[in-house]
């Protein structure tokens, strides 16, 4: 496949940002008490930056609890990203959030989400809206392997088909979920291989090579776009470290295994493969990682500067339209 | 087994490891008994690789199950709470007695379908000919920086479904009988166990021993007022109580330990000594335990009481991320002694 140079710059760019941000904006969050339910998508960067790329800020994405990538990806702000983490009101969701709820409705982010395939039904919903109202819009459903053996999924997968939605189902199988091998949980070898029960393409890619990714996931778009429908684009990865902080993936996992993917690295295959091509150089990259340094000294400074919500703000935005009165009857949270 | 000659042996230990002895004794009893979910045992089908029981539940009260019992009774499912949660209930319904842990209430939205339209209906509906010897685990409580999405409390949705029973450990003691009380129950119980309390130490009988289900405990005596305390709540009275105290306020704290059926009949007798009520509930207000618990102290002891039952909860609001937010949502001694001292005033 043919990329341009800026192209180039833009997956590389977009894949240091996210792996730049897991790597610290999860330990600052953890030293601020937050760090319980954080989940790091390092490793899995290739995944979120191939789909996105194909994507303008009016098309939609669907998240997960490990959703930091998708949301960089699809241009959320790293410095709002972190205020959030962070529990500041200048996050997107006003500190009422956290990592496992980042959205951006002005970038088309439906929300990181803690309940596992809960957004896959929200991204179907965006593909209705934008069919319905002949917007030419697209929604990625991301979700793990974990999520592919939810319900919703395919249930949605199937009304999708049936009414010919633009959508993208995405499976970022990254081999567990929390503990749980896939080769346990999964009743068939690749979660691709379901999308023949509901009439689309299911397509199985390396996760770990971006160029892969985009492909494959430039076609689903342009299906998506012209009418054709949904596909199903599974993408194998790996997340390097535990489900959260608190987990030792060791437990379940080898030592062998985890060096054989993080030697499949794909900011280091992205350049072993851009090295001879000519169109950008190493040093360009290393710039860009050193970009991405900053950025995150920053957001995490941006972050501390800004201030905490109100504890009244508690009850802001529970409803667009309810009496505030009734809400705080017979309660007195300020002593 | 226990007999007169072989007092029972009580030891220290923790809620987690309570919950943990009561599954085991249970599974050593009945061979019938089984127990499923999400990393209850954790790196599934690895055994090959010496790896078994990788994390012994998502909180660890489940670990060293698998290894005892085998993985025929101890089975880590794939993530699918409304097949897991349906097929438990599907067993327990043809001679198991199943046990399936719900990782997190907030999840129940899932497998609700199971849970009240099954579980809760299937003796009614099909005229009592089956029985459903059910038990689901879960978790509740926030504090714990987790947001919306994992720190709820809702007992009182469960509470409201006619067919459910619902228990409410605070612990480690209770922690173990009632969840042999509830894996014993020929009726669905769901067993909420509240993360902030998973390290408490506290004594527990070696033996087993169950819980009557449907029964409130009078954890401190006193003659001014009556609090009740459900789960966690319980300390957070029993802390405003030794406050209060101090005052010369004498509050009676009642652990409410069953959400249903609730023992209404230990709070009514406390309150005609006491004359006065406030119920302590971590779950949103409206509809709720508390609001349940007042009307029918209103009803049933209206002239003993001195003062309005009131309730001191959450507020009718999700649970929020930032910490100033989620430390005024979880319902503290401060705000439970402000509203004792508003309902001593009035007489
Ligand atoms: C409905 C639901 N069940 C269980 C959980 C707890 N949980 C959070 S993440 C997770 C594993 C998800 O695995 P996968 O979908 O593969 O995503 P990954 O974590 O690998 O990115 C589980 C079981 C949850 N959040 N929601
Ligand atoms: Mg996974």
């Amino acid at each position: 496949m043919e990329l341009d140079r800026e192209m180039l710059l833009h997956l590389y760019r977009t894949m240091t940002t996210i792996r730049h941000f897991e790597e610290r904006g999860i330990p600052e969050t953890g030293q601020r008490g937050m760090s319980g339910s954080v989940h790091s998508s390092a490793g899995q960067e290739a995944v979120p930056t191939g789909i996105c790329a194909h994507l303008t800020v009016d098309d939609y994405i669907g998240s997960t609890h490990r959703g930091h990538g998708h949301c960089i990806a699809k241009g959320v702000d790293p410095k709002l990203m972190m205020a959030e983490l962070f529990g500041r009101s200048t996050g997107p969701n006003k500190g009422k959030g956290g990592s496992m709820h980042i959205a951006d409705m002005s970038k088309g982010m439906l929300g990181t989400n803690g309940v596992v395939a809960a957004s896959i039904p929200l991204a179907v919903g965006a593909g209705l809206t934008s069919k319905l109202r002949n917007l030419g819009r697209v929604a990625v459903a991301f979700f793990g392997d974990g999520g592919a053996n939810q319900g919703v999924l395919h249930e949605c997968m199937n009304l999708a088909s049936v009414w010919k939605l633009p959508v993208i189902f995405c499976c970022e199988n990254n081999g567990y979920a929390e503990s749980t091998p896939v080769e346990y949980a999964l009743s068939t070898a690749r979660v691709a291989d379901r999308a023949a029960g509901y009439d689309m393409p299911g397509i199985h890619v390396d996760g770990m090579d971006v160029f892969d990714v985009f492909e494959a996931a430039g076609e689903a778009v342009r299906r998506a776009r012209s009418g054709e429908g949904p596909s199903l684009l599974e993408c194998r990865t790996y997340r390097y470290y535990g489900h959260t902080v608190f987990d030792n993936p060791l437990s379940y996992r080898t030592q062998e295994e985890q060096d054989y993917w993080r030697n499949r690295d794909p900011l280091k295959l992205f350049r072993e493969r851009v090295a001879d091509g000519g169109l950008v150089s190493l040093t360009e990259l290393d710039q860009m990682d050193e970009e991405a340094t900053e950025m995150m000294e920053d957001a995490i400074r941006f972050a501390d500067e800004s201030p905490l919500p109100e504890p009244l703000e508690i009850y802001d935005d529970v409803y667009v339209d309810y009496p505030k009165d009734m809400m705080k009857r017979g309660i007195n949270l300020e002593v | 087994m226990t007999t007169a000659m072989t007092p029972t042996t009580t030891r220290e230990l923790r809620y987690r490891e309570a919950i943990n002895e009561a599954l085991r004794q249970e599974m050593e009893r009945d061979e019938t008994v089984i127990i499923m979910g999400e990393e209850i045992a954790g790196g599934a089908g690895r055994e090959h690789l010496g790896i078994v029981d990788a994390w012994g539940g998502p909180f660890r009260t489940t670990v060293g199950l698998i290894q005892q019992f085998g993985n025929q009774r101890v089975l880590d499912t794939p993530l699918s709470e409304a097949a897991f949660v349906g097929t438990a209930i599907g067993a327990a319904s043809t001679g198991m007695r199943a046990v399936a842990e719900l990782m997190f209430v907030d999840f129940v939205g899932v497998c609700m379908d199971q849970l009240l339209n099954n579980a809760a209906k299937m003796r009614y509906m099909f005229g009592g000919q089956v029985t459903v010897p059910f038990t689901m685990l879960t978790r509740i409580g926030a504090g714990f920086g987790s947001a919306a999405q994992h720190s709820e409390s809702f007992y009182s949705i469960f509470s409201h479904i006619p067919g459910l029973k619902g228990v409410v450990p605070s612990d480690p003691y209770t922690a173990k009988g009632l969840l042999i009380a509830a894996i014993r129950d020929d009726d669905p119980v769901v067993y909420f166990e509240h993360k902030g309390l998973y390290g408490d130490m506290g004594p527990v009988p070696e033996e087993p021993y169950a819980i009557p289900l449907g029964k409130a405990r009078t954890v401190r005596s006193g003659s001014d007022i009556t609090l009740v305390g459900i789960s966690r709540m319980t300390w957070v009275c029993t802390e405003a109580a030794d406050e209060l105290a101090k005052e010369g306020v004498n509050a009676e704290v009642i652990d409410l330990l069953s959400v249903s059926p609730i023992d209404y009949d230990l709070i009514i007798d406390s309150v005609r000594r006491t004359h006065r009520l406030v119920v302590v509930d971590e779950d949103t207000p409206v509809c709720s335990l508390a609001s349940d618990i007042c009307a029918r102290v209103a009803e049933e002891a209206f002239d003993y009481l001195d003062a309005p039952p009131s309730r001191v909860t959450a507020p009718h609001t999700p649970v929020p991320y930032s910490r100033p937010l989620e430390n005024v949502y979880v319902p503290n001694a401060a705000r439970v002694v402000g509203t004792v001292q508003r309902l001593v005033k009035r007489g």
